[in-house]
């Protein structure tokens, strides 16, 4: 791999954390909120740097990488160009299990709902794999639309929830448009160690999924254990999503857009896609994050906002794209 | 594409009560013997298959009005408050107490009525998409005009100070219509009616789904929750001040559908062979489009986006008439029907808690539409 390209993209993911600690609705420049983080002492941009902003980028880093490679995965194991977690019903999944579970349960806070995170997403994630799996040949668009029609059930059971409860809908409405803004700094604490697991089994699996793109017979001829890399593949599409969302709220088209915009510069090979997704999902919503909070000062544009008005351009030059190329 | 049952839509009397093909001017124009075949076999096949493609599609409609009637008749008498048999004749034939006639009149009609109108329209207006398409799932929720409708509802409700139906309704006619324009423009630019049309909507649908969720987080709660009262699809607050605008549109837009019905038929044969048979494809176009969006822009601004409706309505409707193609009056009998039926079940499941009728209907319409799309083999 291109080494130069690779350090490259690691001085560009550096200098937007750091215009990250930087952005705000108190605007400091960047040398200011590098002194802030180096001393980390009682000074204002010190506090701000190390208990606001902080955890703010640290927590974009980590789910942008987490929905990359989640994308990744997911369209490597439908063979699909446009699966995307948000897309296929899988934030659906996760939304609905932790609103179920503040509703049932009564439990705020992340170490909670967590679980309930995981659980909604695995299902969502198996139902969407279950479909797809009956309809391989069938294209990618009915299998957007069997993500869809999940979606749509799974968030149509989640609003009348809500509607139970203002104060549910209250917390719901902020926590769904999926921001990095404002949420707790031990959710990173929580969230880290199965975002680790997911980003390692995917890291891992990536020759399996090349082999796996091959098509099922060929993939079978060759060795492959198509049972266990399926459930592999799941396990950490599961992890990754589950906790990004329970984390970040939904957060959609990071993992359409990553492996797509990749795809057009280093070919097909899952397991590069793999490495630099790790690096270009953190620039991007770290970059639609800053956007958000440049575009509309005083006011935030959510990252979850921004990333839907990059994807949504994005999924429609594939379509574009997908006329040509059947032409 | 070609199939007859679909093509004898184009002559069917008792569906747009037109004249029979041979007196229309359309079938008398010279033009039609320069097409050959796939015209010509629509004059070869008169008489008995016809009529008993007819004979069940109007079975089916007159079946399906019933059920409408039935269910909303059990609606007007039944619920939270109860009338006794008597009571309930009472009030039909213009007596009743003071407080029967008002519940009865005045806070359950209105609804039945909504529900009734809503579902026919919204019913029609997905068969005009789905036959614009030529795509069975080419309704306005998969094309993201509902989510444009939406996103146009809400900034009325949310920026403007004073929000009447009659602003909301010409916030979601504007969102729809730019969402749909936006959608259509790009998947014909590319010639592909069918999956790109989906595409682009879904593409579409998503970015505003983000921007309705981003309106309702800047909203103060008091507001948020009127939006999303709306936003969620709900016939709960329906009063006369809604449904007499909505009875007017009715009354306006579904005699159009009769014009529309034979020449959208001719379309689905092909822009090719509508050229040839004389028809302007592009005005015709342009005009279906322009109808089903303001027939779905009209409910959705009286009731918010009722999902899958449309999607589902003529596609059920169809298989219960057992036609190939989309029959605009069995549709409308369908989607009034299950609109009644969902908006009892909504009001009745969880009592005295109200579902708002639009989740009810996303809900089910997903499990349809994913059992259309996995368990079934193709679609088309």
């Amino acid at each position: 791999m291109n080494a130069g390209a690779l350090l490259g993209g690691l001085g560009l993911l550096a200098a937007l954390c750091l215009l990250s600690l930087a952005v705000g609705s108190r605007p400091m420049g960047i040398s200011e909120a590098w002194q802030g983080l180096r001393a980390h002492d009682d000074t204002i941009a010190s506090l701000i740097v190390w208990q606001l902003r902080l955890p703010r980028t640290a927590l974009g880093v980590v789910t942008g990488a987490a929905l990359a490679v989640a994308g990744v995965v997911m369209q490597a194991l439908t063979r699909n160009p446009l699966a995307e977690p948000g897309i296929l019903g899988v934030n659906a999944g996760a939304s609905l299990a932790v609103v179920l579970s503040v509703w049932l349960g009564g439990i705020t806070g992340v170490s909670g709902y967590l679980w309930f995170a995981f659980a909604g997403a695995a299902l969502a994630a198996g139902l969407v794999q279950l479909m797809a799996g009956r309809n391989v040949q069938a294209g990618p668009t009915r299998l957007v639309l069997a993500g869809i029609a999940l979606g749509a059930s799974l968030n149509a059971i989640t609003g009348t929830i809500t509607m139970y409860d203002t104060r549910a809908f209250d917390s719901y409405r902020f926590w769904v448009v999926g921001a990095l803004e404002g949420r707790d700094a031990t959710l990173l604490v929580w969230v880290a160690p199965f975002l680790a697991v997911g980003l390692v089994l995917a890291l891992t699996s990536g020759h399996t999924l090349n082999v796996l793109a091959l098509g099922e017979e060929q993939a079978t001829a060759l060795g492959a254990r198509l049972k266990r890399a399926r459930v592999l593949a799941l396990v950490s599409i599961t992890l990754l999503c589950g906790a990004a969302t329970a984390a970040v709220g939904p957060i959609s088209f990071v993992g359409l857009v990553v492996p797509h915009v990749l795809r057009l510069f280093l070919g097909a090979d899952q397991r590069r896609l793999l490495v630099v997704s790790l690096l270009a999902g953190p620039i991007l919503l770290l970059t639609a994050d800053i956007v958000g909070r440049i575009l509309i000062r005083p006011d935030e544009l959510e990252a979850g906002v921004v990333t839907a008005f990059i994807g949504g351009p994005v999924l429609l030059s594939m379509v574009l794209r997908r006329g040509e190329s059947t032409r | 594409m070609i199939d007859t049952p679909r093509c004898e839509r184009a002559h069917e009397p008792s569906e747009n009560g037109a004249a029979p093909p041979d007196d229309s001017g359309f079938w008398r124009s010279g033009s039609l013997k320069a097409v050959g075949p796939p015209a010509g076999r629509l004059l070869l096949r008169p008489g008995a298959g016809t009529l008993l493609v007819r004979r069940r599609a109007l079975a089916v409609a007159m079946t399906l009005a019933a059920v409408a009637v039935g269910v909303g008749v059990y609606t007007l008498l039944t619920g939270a408050y109860e009338l006794s048999t008597t009571e309930a004749l009472r009030v039909v034939v213009g007596g009743g107490s003071d407080l029967d006639r008002f519940i009865v009149l005045g806070q359950r009609l209105p609804r039945v009525i909504a529900a009734v109108l809503i579902g026919g329209m919204l019913a029609v207006s997905g068969a005009v998409f789905q036959s614009l398409s030529r795509n069975p799932l080419g309704s306005p929720d998969i094309v993201g005009f509902t989510t444009g409708a939406t996103t146009g509802g809400l900034l009325v409700i949310l920026v403007s100070t004073a929000s009447s139906t009659l602003t909301i309704a010409l916030g979601t006619t504007v969102g729809g219509l730019a969402t749909a324009v936006v959608v259509v423009a790009v998947a014909m630019r590319r010639g592909g009616a069918g999956e790109n049309l989906v595409l682009a909507g879904v593409a579409l649908s998503q970015t505003l789904s983000a921007l309705n969720d981003y309106l309702l987080s800047r909203a103060t709660i008091q507001e948020a929750e009127v939006a999303r009262a709306w936003q969620y699809g709900s016939l709960n607050a329906i009063t006369w001040v809604q449904v007499r605008p909505l009875i007017l549109a009715a009354a306006l837009l579904i005699p159009l559908s009769i014009g529309l019905g034979r020449p959208a038929a001719v379309l689905e044969l092909g822009d090719d062979a509508a050229t040839s048979l004389g028809l302007g494809v592009g005005r015709l176009r342009a005009a279906m489009l322009g109808y089903g969006v303001v027939l779905a822009a009209v409910c959705v601004s009286v009731a918010g986006p009722i999902g899958f409706l449309a999607l589902a309505a003529p596609q059920l409707a169809q298989r219960l008439a057992r036609t190939a193609g989309l029959t605009l009056s069995v549709s409308a009998a369908m989607g009034s029907a299950l609109l009644v039926v969902a908006d009892l079940l909504a009001q009745r499941l969880l009592a005295p808690f109200q579902i708002p009728v639009g989740l009810l209907c996303a809900a089910c319409g997903g499990l349809y539409l994913m059992w259309l799309l996995g368990l079934r083999r193709p679609v088309s």
